[in-house]
């Protein structure tokens, strides 16, 4: 899944089961996970590797995870941290910002929303990351929502911009519309075919121009293909 | 049911009118009975002296005992009352001249002195002095007994005049002794008002130690006040981390469910797991949201008793806000566009509570807009107030009245599907009420709501 794809997460929380499942969630959209049972560990990873996010739980076994962020702000280190929070008191939220984190999240969260608040986090540091994506003649910035057509650029809308991310994940590969429609929108929202339908219509208006097209697979789903 | 003790005012004001009664009384009678008794004794002198005087003039003789009435010993007696007098001089037993009925002396002493007494006569007492002497009738020692008596009306107009003095100047004394009493009770009580005001002025978060100056008294009961207070702190505080615990461990596995439940979405075939899965996540949702609200609203009744009284620049609160919540429109393609903040607006409030407050009508704003729309955020001052606008493009109130859609658990009957508590509007309705303003949702014109939050201006 587009940039995302190339995102090294550490993610710092105790309780085994949810870590577990964090991983494997995160894992499922193609990212990279290390995972950290408490503070000094989380320590030892930060000081073996680099990663793009931090996901910080607040209470840990060694430790108040608030501590922690404190101190690697003020040893100038500015990894982007986001931290899981079980507490929704607006104190609580305000505290976090004010010491040094980039968001927060409360549990339990929604993943759509926490690759949304990954994304802003990025855009707001202006992510070194490795963003452009290319493809049969695409240039694709997740991060400014922007698509490179020839000398034009196009901006695209974030619906478009996930399917396209989505589809660019896996050219070549057929995505079902139960695929499409579990990332493209909340599970809250009642959606119709038809409104993916709509996505895919307004995405191939973008991309033309390009070699690259949409083929709809009927009864299947649709794929990304150059021409 | 028991009855009440009496109140230490009562009591004290009580115990005190009491003693000064029975102390004005006292003072009542004393003054009456030396008053009576120097009346007396004065009187005793004059009725003594016209005695004597009366004494003075008996002579003796061959014939027999000769007496010179001396009316001068009258007029004294004259001089202090209008009373009637009466006289009898006997000697050897018999009466020589005068009431032969006037009573006698029950005994008469040996010296010179007069003897005094009381006794009734002619249907009224009369005050008697009795003296007597020895003259020689043919160089025979005859003894004669001199009796004067005086009824006793103008003594007795005198005692009363007397008592009736003493009773003012009881009374007064009484009158006295009660304003003193009752100002000394108010000033012994009023270190127990002072402290009862201070403890009452307290808001309910104020749970530090009291250190009211008291009187040594009332130091045992500050001490146990204190006590009470660091107790209830304690349990507060327990409470608040037990709070903050209890949402801690059901919000975990709650994350833990709604990973598992999307990685099986993830690999589910069958429709019908599907759409299991997908009632999962919704109520994981549903369940957080609402733990969510029922904090939230928690803190806006425990905080409504005593607001926090601070400057809320509303501008920077809405910019933050919409920062916060952007990665969310987002997802569903909605535009925020706020205006108005460009300016400081500052409000007098509660941060927190404000925040709550906003914070809801963005989440409602965002929830129910149709996708791709537009959400308008205004702020900007009307008059005396601050007037913070919402407007989104979604499904509207649909002819449902405000008091329902703010009445706690009442959700819009065209809320359908949308995850809610239904406490979102109760949390704004009562912010807006703890701080004076008003809160006021209307249709929005070419489809949706406007929601409007009215806030007292500094």
């Amino acid at each position: 899944m587009g940039i995302i794809c190339t995102m090294r997460f550490l993610l710092v929380e105790d309780n085994l089961d949810l870590a577990r499942s964090v991983v494997d969630r995160l894992r499922l959209d193609g990212h990279a996970v290390d995972c950290a049972g408490t503070l000094s560990d989380a320590r030892d990873c930060l000081a073996a590797a680099p990663y793009d996010l931090i996901l910080l739980d607040i209470s840990l076994p060694d430790g108040d995870g608030r501590d922690f962020l404190r101190a690697e702000r003020r040893l100038g280190r500015d990894t982007p941290i986001i931290v899981m929070t079980a507490r929704a008191e607006v104190s609580d939220r305000v505290n976090v910002l004010d010491l040094g984190a980039d968001d927060y999240v409360t549990k339990p969260f929604d993943f759509a929303e926490l690759e949304a608040r990954c994304r802003a986090v990025l855009r707001r540091r202006g992510a070194a990351l490795q963003t452009v994506q290319h493809f049969a003649g695409l240039t694709f910035n997740p991060l400014n929502a922007t698509l490179g057509v020839g000398n034009e650029l196009r901006e695209l809308r974030n619906r478009e911009l996930r399917l396209l991310e989505i589809l660019l994940a896996a050219p070549e590969r057929i995505f079902s519309k139960d695929q499409i429609c579990d990332r493209l929108f909340s599970y809250a929202e009642s959606v119709t075919d038809n409104a993916i339908e709509v996505y895919i219509g307004r995405l191939r208006k973008k991309i033309e121009g390009s070699e690259a097209r949409i083929e709809t697979i009927r009864g299947i789903g649709y794929r990304l293909t150059s021409r | 049911m028991s009855q009440a003790p009496l109140s230490l005012r009562l009591r004290l004001v009580l115990q005190l009118l009491g003693i000064a009664a029975v102390l004005a009384i006292l003072l009542y009678f004393t003054v009456r009975t030396i008053a009576e008794q120097a009346a007396e004794a004065t009187h005793d002198g004059v009725l003594g002296a016209a005695t004597l005087a009366i004494a003075e003039r008996l002579q003796g003789g061959d014939s027999g005992v000769g007496i010179d009435l001396p009316y001068e010993a009258f007029s004294i007696l004259g001089s202090i009352s209008a009373d009637r007098v009466f006289y009898r001089i006997e000697a050897a037993g018999k009466t020589l001249t005068g009431y032969a009925d006037l009573p006698l002396p029950p005994r008469t002493g040996a010296s010179v002195a007069p003897v005094f007494y009381t006794a009734p006569y002619r249907d009224t007492q009369v005050r008697i002095a009795a003296v007597k002497r020895t003259v020689l009738v043919a160089r025979v020692a005859v003894p004669v007994l001199v009796v004067v008596a005086q009824t006793q009306l103008g003594q007795d107009a005198i005692a009363q005049r007397v008592a009736r003095r003493a009773a003012l100047v009881g009374l007064g004394s009484f009158i006295l002794a009660a304003v003193l009493s009752l100002l000394t009770t108010g000033s012994v009580l009023r270190p127990i008002n002072r402290l009862a005001e201070a403890v009452g002025r307290r808001g309910p978060q104020d749970l530090r130690a009291v250190d009211h100056p008291t009187p040594a008294e009332l130091r045992p009961l500050v001490s146990a006040l204190n006590g009470f207070i660091a107790r209830l702190r304690g349990a507060l505080s327990r409470t608040e981390t037990f709070i903050a615990e209890a949402a801690h461990h059901i919000r975990t596995p709650l994350a833990t469910v709604r990973a598992r439940a999307e990685i099986a979405l993830r690999q589910a075939g069958s429709e019908d797991s599907r759409e299991t899965l997908r009632a999962v996540i919704r109520a994981v949702e549903e369940s957080s949201r609402s733990a969510g609200q029922l904090l939230d609203h928690a803190t806006v009744v425990y905080r409504s008793d005593r607001l926090a009284d601070e400057h809320v620049d509303l501008s920077a609160l809405i910019a933050r806000l919409v920062m916060a919540i952007e990665p969310i429109a987002e997802l569903r393609d909605l535009t925020i566009m706020v205006a108005g903040v460009e300016n400081k607006i500052v409000v007098r409030g509660d941060p927190p509570l404000i925040e709550s407050a906003v914070r809801n009508l963005l989440d409602n704003a965002i929830k129910y807009s149709a996708q791709e729309t537009q959400i308008d955020i205004g702020v900007e001052k009307k008059g005396k107030t601050a007037r913070i606008e919402l407007c989104d493009r979604g499904r509207g109130l649909a002819g449902q009245r405000q008091s329902r859609l703010t009445g706690r658990f009442q959700r819009g009957e065209n809320s359908g599907d949308v995850v809610g508590s239904g406490l979102g509007l109760t949390i704004v309705e009562e912010v807006a009420a703890a701080h004076a303003g008003r809160f006021e949702l209307t249709e929005r014109e070419g489809g949706g709501t406007c929601a409007r939050l009215f806030l007292p201006l500094v």
